[in-house]
């Protein structure tokens, strides 16, 4: 029965794992590679297996289920080892499997020079089975798991090369962010199981609405908590700071973090538990507005980045900013599908990224490319692509057919209003703007940096595949009101609710053509401004300069927070130096060593005084025996 | 009236306080171990008059404990002794105190 594969897809990555970090030192490179990238492409196999004969003839529930074995249990909690793949999960395990394929495949080219090569594959293995483990649990705790498996793997990877301090300070960060958010979200889980009793997703699920009426108090900090863990691992405002210092891993990492695991983690998790966000209108208007703030603000910041992988963070914490609007106005399956076809392009780009910073020696700054039309012909139509997708070009990419629907329910849907769509308008506009400026400076213009050595093929292909689904990917899923397809929402919203929409709504090709006059503005603006220019001269006047600097440092959060809580913490710190506690252990030390001086005068070694001593010992006890 | 067993017990206290009053006194180190010896056969001379007083064994067992006991004391104590003789050139208490703190 094919529905005991489902344990091999979390397994076979983490017995890769097991296997480079006990043997990997010994193992011969292509050794290496073939474990390394050989476990997540069987492991992609069995889920395109299991994926086609699921949506052949799908299961009765709409779930597959397999109970490995119970993990512990103790009192009335009891958990297991537990597997589940229903529409919702198996988009995000193919997702993870494939695209996470593509990129081992590919690092096995890339990373071929670097010393690390097994510890390289270890990480990247455990990083796929946490993320498959964290979307293939049905009960919280194993979720969990999966979930700071993931924060771990990301640690590790992102401090990669790690005799850099500035790679290990961005690991640092990013481990400590996240953190923050994942110490929200298990105060929801403990909270979750406080009210029911259970961590068993799909019980949560079905007692939430009997249990608890619309925005009850307790709910909303419950979905607020757990919002709490996804925008910290999805690096939404306010916590995305972590997110462009990331990229000091290396690109397939990135590319890794930024499409098929960690960052959607957030996307899963609201969605897995929409029924309490659904019961939340509050909490579900911060993800809405979380979400287009975030896109606003990460769009601008993307605008003027000169380092080509922030340019793509920036982009990706945007991207990931159009989910959580399309989360937060109950756009469910919108969301899903833009993080379908957002991995491919964002791996995509990345990857791509990848070729071109290695072909120009380790050259990051966009400046300092250019005319890599010519001389780079495939990277160039692939990451055309990419970009293209990414810019939302209408009808051919994958991209268009995955935003529209999110612009539309940001205005439509019954929790959308007209704030948010503009700010999701204005989102699309600045993405189309730096998209256009990046591919304008780095393979139009003249070439400033020599290109290396050619780019192996095994790095080649992953961006061809990538490339064809950037672009085709969105052709199963039409706008309602242009071609009759929902090849993609009709399985997600077996899952997942359907979207409510506002009575009397204006005509959904009003919306389409604004946003494609949108779009074609911000690619026609950053036409201007880039082709054939140096591009925009921030320095001639002070103001624009200053809002170049502020946009370039990310609306200056890092330094907000390191304002509000480095320097009062470094403050207190250091008022408190000679802690008050360990005064009290100094001075009970202090007390001991006055108190054994004290004695050890009585031992002189005289031993006639040792013998008179205890002679004096033996009187006195005598004498009390005699008197009492 | 005083019996036999009293004296004998009198005599045994007399000896142990002399026993006592050399250790505490003497500085030779061989002086101070024959004054345990002395105690040490007041205590063996206590247990056999308290043994003849009782008419009980136990008493004399008790001394010939006492009596191997101190056979093997003396015999270590002595090989110690020549041992400080050795190392330190002298056997007054007075001046062995490397022990002190």
């Amino acid at each position: 029965m094919l529905i005991q594969l489902l344990t091999y897809i979390p397994a076979l990555p983490f017995w890769g794992f097991i296997v480079l970090s006990l043997f990997g030192r010994q193992m011969s490179k292509p050794v290496i590679a073939w474990i390394g990238a050989g476990t997540v492409c069987i492991a992609a196999l069995i889920v395109i297996i299991l994926g086609i004969q699921f949506l052949q003839t799908p299961p009765a529930d709409g779930i597959y289920r397999q109970v490995v074995w119970t993990w512990f249990h103790t009192g009335n909690l009891s958990v297991d080892i537990s597997l589940r793949i229903d529409a919702l999960s198996l988009v995000f395990i193919f997702i993870i499997t494939f695209v996470g394929a593509l990129i081992h495949i590919y690092s096995t080219a890339f990373m071929h020079h670097d010393r690390d090569y097994a510890r390289f594959f270890a990480c990247m293995n455990l990083f796929v089975c946490s993320m498959l483990l964290l979307v293939m649990a049905d009960n919280l705790v194993l979720l969990y798991l999966g979930w700071e498996g993931v924060g771990l793997c990301s640690f590790l990877l992102i401090g990669f090369w790690y005799e850099v301090p500035a790679n290990g300070q961005a690991a640092n960060k990013a481990f400590l962010i996240t953190r923050i958010g994942d110490t929200a979200m298990l105060i929801g889980l403990f909270l979750l199981f406080k009210e029911f009793g259970t961590l068993y997703i799909p019980d949560i699920l079905q007692q939430a609405p009997q249990r608890f009426a619309q925005g009850d108090g307790r709910i909303t900090l419950i979905a607020l908590l757990l919002l709490g863990g996804a925008v910290g691992k999805s690096a939404q405002l306010p916590l995305q700071t972590w997110l462009p210092d990331a990229m000091a891993g290396p690109s397939p990492v990135s590319a890794l973090i930024h499409a098929a695991t960690m960052v959607t983690a957030g996307v899963y998790l609201i969605a897995r538990m929409h029924v309490l966000f659904q019961l939340s209108p509050v909490t579900m208007t911060v993800v809405a507005v979380i979400g287009a703030v975030t896109l606003f603000i990460a769009g601008c910041s993307a605008l003027v980045q000169t380092d080509i992988k922030r340019i793509l963070a920036y982009s990706t914490i945007s991207q990931i900013g159009y989910m959580f609007l399309a989360l937060g106005v109950g756009a469910w399956s919108a969301a899903i599908f833009h993080f379908f076809t957002h991995a491919f392009f964002k791996a995509l780009l990345f990857l791509a990224a990848g070729v071109v910073i290695e072909a120009l020696h380790h050259e990051h700054n966009i400046f300092m490319m250019g005319g890599l039309k010519k001389r780079m012909p495939v990277v160039f139509m692939t990451f055309l692509a990419g970009a293209a997708s990414l810019s939302a070009l209408p009808l051919v990419t994958a991209g268009f057919f995955s935003k529209d629907p999110i612009l539309w329910f940001a205005w439509s849907a019954a929790n959308g209003n007209a704030l948010l769509w503009a700010l999701a308008i204005a989102g699309a506009f600045i993405t189309a703007m730096y998209s256009t400026r990046l591919m304008l400076v780095v393979f139009w213009g003249e070439a400033k940096t020599p290109v290396g050595a050619p780019t192996a093929r095994l790095m080649i292909v992953p961006l061809v595949v990538l490339a064809f689904f950037s672009i085709t990917a969105g052709f199963i899923e039409w706008p309602h009101n242009l071609l009759l397809l929902d090849l993609f929402s009709q399985h997600v919203q077996k899952i997942l609710p359907a979207t409510i929409l506002k009575q009397q709504l204006p005509a959904e090709w009003l919306f389409q053509g604004i946003a494609v006059l949108i779009t074609a503005a911000g690619i026609y603006s950053g036409y201007v401004l880039y082709y054939g220019k140096p591009g925009v001269r921030w320095q001639q006047s002070p103001g624009l300069s200053a809002v170049r600097n502020f946009l370039f440092s990310g609306w200056k959060f890092d330094q907000l927070y390191d304002l509000l809580f480095v320097k009062p913490f470094v403050f207190v710190t250091r008022i408190n130096k000679n802690d008050v506690i360990d005064r009290m252990y100094n001075g009970l030390a202090r007390g001991s060593v006055r108190l054994n001086n004290l004695l050890s005068v009585s031992q002189n070694g005289s031993l006639r005084l040792y013998i008179a001593g205890v002679l004096v010992g033996i009187l006195f006890i005598i004498t009390l025996q005699l008197l009492l | 009236m005083i019996d036999n067993a009293h004296i004998v017990l009198i005599v045994a206290a007399v000896l142990f306080a002399l026993g006592l009053i050399g250790v505490l006194t003497r500085k030779n180190v061989i002086f101070m171990l024959i004054s345990v010896e002395i105690m040490l056969n007041a205590a063996g001379l206590a247990f056999v008059a308290a043994g003849s007083k009782w008419q009980q064994p136990d008493g004399q067992v008790m001394f010939l404990f006492i009596l191997a006991m101190a056979a093997a004391e003396v015999s270590i104590g002595l090989a110690m002794v020549l041992q400080i003789h050795h190392q330190h050139k002298t056997l007054d208490v007075e001046k062995l105190k490397e022990l002190r703190d």
